[in-house]
């Protein structure tokens, strides 16, 4: 079987000022990533025939998607041939795997994909995005089931995960904060990054409680910014600016149930699913990977990315993290280079796959990994949303 | 009375859920071909795809599958800490509802504690909250 996605590649990142706030609109700041990606990429405006982005514009979360395709459209005076957004779709970088078949197929030469949040000047003290329920309204659809019992946030069904780990396997609130920890020290290379000082083991420890086993630290923080990639034809990419980034496999399988407490395992999710559809559409194993960029929406979620994909055994990613010299930039898996969305702000998603293009482009200036990194993988989504990719530098 | 978020709006799916503690009972969608239990309220058994489905009684009582003691205020004057649990009901494997584990202390809840359903009618709904069982926990 021929599998296609090898057949697109991103060839240009982009990514605006990032901070908390940014006192920029959501479609200023998306079209200063998209420019840059374009740039990026030695292509123009004028090139671009596809546009794509997760959600789609939403007015009912504040800040969580402001920006419509359309907007973007007019703004930046695009001629294009194949659009799509939505929000029922394998997770926050669906744009991407939604284009890397776009491409492949000939709708479009190159896709630009982007991913937008105003969070950090959105938010009020009544009206958080990240808050289901916090308008007060009656509640409809699945999250009925959990509103109603004051479990309104991502934090608290997350961290009920993250207990049935402890449960199972004697995952511990130390090895948890490793992930916190790393991000810490890795933000410290990034001068995008929210958070840049040093984290210690008690600072982390010490910090409030949030939903246990979850303190501050183990949540991200919302932000302002935007980011875009874009994905072109594998063809087309070899006469661009950069060296071709392919997209080697992606993993976007829901099997299982779709919810936030029915699904079977909750301690893998369908992670578990997307990255082994991803094994098996590429030649490539989990010991060829030499970065790995991990959702970190909260500390646990990267856990279950490590098992799902493969780098650690089922239950062991606790163990496998600990001390965090595996997980460094000189570690055998450098992990979450730039932060994550922990320490670097929550991009939602697209930050990983930005991230994971800086670094096999060599563009990870001090946090760099050594050894000209080739192959990356980016595992993206919490609870029941799910999608990865391996992206390979040719 | 315990705390709760926003109440579900109710519909012709859903109404028997949320208004099946008015005598004590919890019920569940339950497929008369294969016996499966559907949650959520669904037109269809997820299984065999009978169409056969009626509200079933369960006994109400079930297990800690996870559970976090929550401290955030998710909005302003929430009391904390509270307790959100994920039970599974006795009936059927990973046939769970997220709730609150009441009467009982946050810190003597524990993954694998027996609990039984509790209910509280608030406005037009009965929200099924969950108590240790008496002298088992």
């Amino acid at each position: 079987m021929k599998y296609l996605e090898k057949e697109a590649a991103i060839t240009g990142i982009g990514v605006s000022d990032v901070g908390r706030p940014v006192n920029r609109s959501g479609l200023a700041l998306t079209v200063d990533a998209c420019l840059q990606a374009i740039a990026d990429a030695g292509l123009n405006p004028e090139d671009i025939d596809g546009l794509a982005s997760w959600p789609g514009r939403s007015d009912d979360h504040p800040g969580m998607s402001p920006v419509g395709l359309m907007e973007v459209k007019e703004s930046l005076g695009l001629k294009l041939n194949w659009f799509t957004a939505g929000g029922e779709a394998p997770s926050q970088i669906a744009s991407v795997i939604n284009a890397a078949a776009i491409v492949a197929a000939g709708y479009a030469r190159h896709v630009l994909c982007f991913r937008t949040v105003t969070e950090a000047s959105s938010q009020t003290k009544n009206r958080r995005a990240s808050v289901s329920g916090s308008g007060g309204k009656r509640v409809r659809g699945d999250l009925q089931f959990q509103v109603p019992f004051k479990a309104m946030s991502a934090s608290q069904w997350i961290a009920m995960f993250a207990q049935r780990h402890f449960h199972e396997y004697g995952t511990t609130k130390e090895q948890l904060g490793w992930v916190a920890l790393n991000a810490r020290r890795h933000a410290a290379h990034n001068p995008r990054a929210i958070f840049q000082k040093p984290l210690t083991m008690d600072d982390y420890l010490g910090a409030r409680n949030i939903s246990t086993p979850f303190g501050l630290y183990d949540c991200d923080i919302p932000c302002d910014g935007s980011t875009a990639v874009i994905v072109s034809r594998k063809e087309e990419a070899r006469d661009l600016r950069k060296p071709v980034i392919r997209i080697e496999a992606i993993g976007s399988s829901i099997h299982g149930r779709y919810s936030w407490d029915q699904y079977s395992d909750l301690t893998s999710m369908p992670a578990e699913e997307s990255a082994e559809m991803l094994w098996n559409r590429t030649d490539l194993k989990p010991a060829d990977v030499d970065v790995a960029e991990l959702y970190d929406g909260f500390s646990f979620l990267t856990l279950a990315w490590l098992e799902a994909f493969g780098f650690c055994a089922k239950g062991e990613s606790g163990p496998f993290v600990e001390g965090g010299h595996r997980i460094g930039l000189d570690g055998e898996l450098p992990l979450n280079t730039q932060g994550g969305q922990l320490s670097g702000g929550r991009l939602h998603g697209m930050g990983y796959l930005h991230e994971a293009c800086t670094q096999l482009w060599g563009e990870g200036g001090a946090r760099q990994v050594p050894g000209q990194p080739q192959v990356a993988a980016v595992g993206v989504g919490g609870g029941p949303v799910s999608g990865c990719m391996l992206i390979v530098r040719e | 009375m315990t705390e709760t978020g926003p109440l579900p709006e109710l519909d012709p799916d859903n109404t028997f859920f949320w208004t099946s503690g008015a005598d004590g009972r919890l019920r569940f969608l339950r497929c008369s071909d294969c016996q499966n239990f559907v949650h959520p309220p669904r037109p269809r058994c997820a299984v065999c795809r009978g169409e056969n489905l009626s509200p079933q009684t369960v006994s109400g009582r079930g297990t800690v599958h996870t559970f976090t003691v929550n401290h955030q205020p998710w909005v302003p004057g929430m009391k904390v800490p509270f307790v959100v649990a994920i039970v599974e009901l006795n009936e059927q494997p990973g046939l769970r509802l997220t709730t609150n584990i009441i009467q009982c202390p946050p810190e003597e809840v524990y993954v694998g504690q027996s609990v039984r359903v509790a209910f509280e009618q608030k406005e037009d709904v009965w929200l099924p909250f969950f108590a240790p069982e008496e002298g088992r926990s």
